[in-house]
């Protein structure tokens, strides 16, 4: 089912003007920005067919910007967000590309900040709700409905028995999982959607197992601060 | 949850003799592990961001960030209480009150997708002007958000509801269902009545394509919000009259989804085709790309047609 509860039917508040052009658009660019897991110096996004053909009149690009400073749907400050992120030194390209996309309402966004990077390829597919198609050059499938928990690492025997030990532990329940690797003994990812937020110390835990290289959690019912 | 079609949701209220709404509080519980009361204050709160919409779309018109709408849920709630408007009094204020939330979201004020944005205004304007005519309390009306809620997930997950998969019969038709079964229920109808509300109230939008000129919220989506309104408010009446829905409604939500992937790339959220390709559709959308060009995002002189 891609719609899972009420609440992605009734709801999310949210500005104007589009559900799947502007709520979904910043969380699209949430996801990307958590991803990164910092405020990014610049942005590269790639818009895909009705978003390319129709984001300047949707504030896609203020909506996918608000998100890149981790921005709710709702928040007041989306309409001015260029020039916020103007001010921050973030620089934000967009373009319209004419390639094929997984939705009709498909971005990708790439990010930098120092040495760090990320990439997110989503969809908006309708009442704000969104899919992710790819982390960092990985095939995955997940909503963002739930707090995920994004982890690098080998491809090896018992790995990720070592990871749903730690998620198990810390009395955390695994909603939806999903894996990609790159080829066998080679780089891997798996996403874990939870049923709840993980309590403090768990990803500092999955992180210092071994095989693993990096760890991430994106969480978008977190509230952002509010100027 | 422990259904997928409107025939099972209707079976599960007949066999737990319970009304849609009640039936989507508790499967929203086991769903998402909050409590009742958790899940019930979040659609409150929903309902009163409606509501706020509402007035502020009435009492203070703005222009749309474009220019190019604004000001005509004034209009219609002005001639609904002055004049004798041809649809009555009641469907012209839930008519006037959807417009303002429309134009609300249009110039980028806050809202709830009901099921989306684009057309955020039908239900809230179903249900507060059914508020203020029959003077029910805030809690009939979140109650009655769940029953909405319960009709766009069948919708959502057997066929769309995004204009960009299957046109605007997926969002304003969407919207139209979910509004005329919560509708039906809240006036004292059975969920089998609910449920041949919205057959009834989709099979008058299917087909319906989404063509926005320049891609903006705006033209045709506002009006359609504000017709859609009605629209609600007479497949209810047609459903409490005791009219059926012959083709079942989980088969004519089937006929949306075909219709929606048969339908050209043109007329689904491209602003390639339909009202946005007319001549006056593409002259706006010519006058408001020249002004973005311009570096002139923040709108000052209106776009004239």
């Amino acid at each position: 089912m891609r719609f899972k509860h009420v609440f992605t039917i009734i709801g999310p508040a949210m500005v104007g003007p589009s559900s799947s052009h502007t709520a979904g658009a910043v969380r699209i660019g949430r996801v990307a920005r958590q991803l990164l897991g910092c405020r990014p110096e610049k942005a590269r996004v790639l818009l895909y067919e009705s978003f390319a053909e129709t984001y300047w009149g949707h504030g896609t690009d203020l909506a996918i910007a608000g998100g890149l400073l981790d921005y709710d749907t709702d928040d007041p400050r989306i309409p001015h967000v260029l020039e916020e992120a103007r001010s921050l030194g973030l620089e934000i390209t967009f373009e319209p590309s004419s390639g094929a996309a997984p939705h009709p309402n498909s971005a990708k966004i790439e990010l930098w900040a120092g040495d760090r990077y990320a990439e997110v390829l989503g969809a908006s597919i309708g009442g704000g709700n969104i899919e992710i198609h790819s982390l960092n050059g990985f095939d995955v499938s997940c909503s963002a409905q739930y707090p995920m928990l994004v982890i690098k690492h080998s491809d090896r025997t018992g790995i990720l028995a070592s990871i749903t030990k730690v998620v198990s532990e810390a009395g955390v329940n695994i909603g939806f999982m999903d894996v990609d690797r790159k080829g066998r003994q080679g780089e891997a990812m798996t996403v874990i959607e939870m049923d709840s937020a993980p309590p403090e110390g768990m990803l500092e835990s999955i992180r210092l197992l071994p095989d693993v290289a990096d760890a991430t959690i994106i969480d978008l019912a977190q509230r952002s601060g509010r100027a | 949850m422990r259904f997928q079609t409107l025939r099972q949701l209707v079976e599960l209220c007949r066999s737990e003799s319970t009304t849609v709404a009640r039936l989507m509080i508790e499967e929203q519980v086991k769903e998402t592990g909050e409590t009742r009361e958790q899940v019930i204050r979040q659609m409150a709160e929903y309902y009163q961001t409606m509501k706020e919409a509402v007035r502020r779309g009435i009492e203070q018109p703005t222009a749309s960030r474009s220019g190019l709408t604004g000001g005509d849920a004034g209009r219609v709630a002005s001639f609904a209480a002055s004049g004798d408007p041809s649809s009555g009094r009641e469907a012209s204020t839930a008519m006037a009150y959807a417009l303002a939330v429309s134009e609300v979201n249009a110039s980028m004020g806050r809202v709830v997708a009901t099921p989306t944005a684009g057309s955020c205004g039908i239900i809230p304007g179903v249900f507060v002007s059914s508020q203020e005519r029959f003077g029910w309390p805030d809690e009939k009306l979140v109650e009655g958000l769940f029953c909405a809620g319960a009709i766009g997930y069948v919708i959502a997950n057997n066929s769309s509801i995004s204009g960009a998969e299957g046109g605007c019969q997926a969002e304003v038709g969407s919207a139209i269902g979910m509004a005329a079964g919560a509708l039906v229920e809240m006036r004292g109808g059975s969920p089998e009545q609910a449920m041949h509300a919205v057959g009834l109230a989709l099979k008058n939008t299917l087909g319906l394509i989404c063509d926005p000129v320049a891609g903006l919220v705006e033209i045709p989506c506002i009006v359609r919000n504000g017709l859609g309104a009605v629209n609600a408010l007479a497949a209810a009446d047609m459903a409490l009259a005791g009219v059926r829905s012959v083709i079942p409604s989980d088969e004519v939500i089937g006929v949306m989804l075909s219709v929606g992937r048969a339908m050209p790339r043109e007329h689904r959220e491209t602003a390639l085709g339909g009202l946005a390709q007319t001549p006056t559709g593409r002259k706006l959308t010519e006058q408001l790309r020249a002004r973005k060009r311009s570096g002139s995002d923040e709108q000052k002189e209106p776009v004239q047609p």
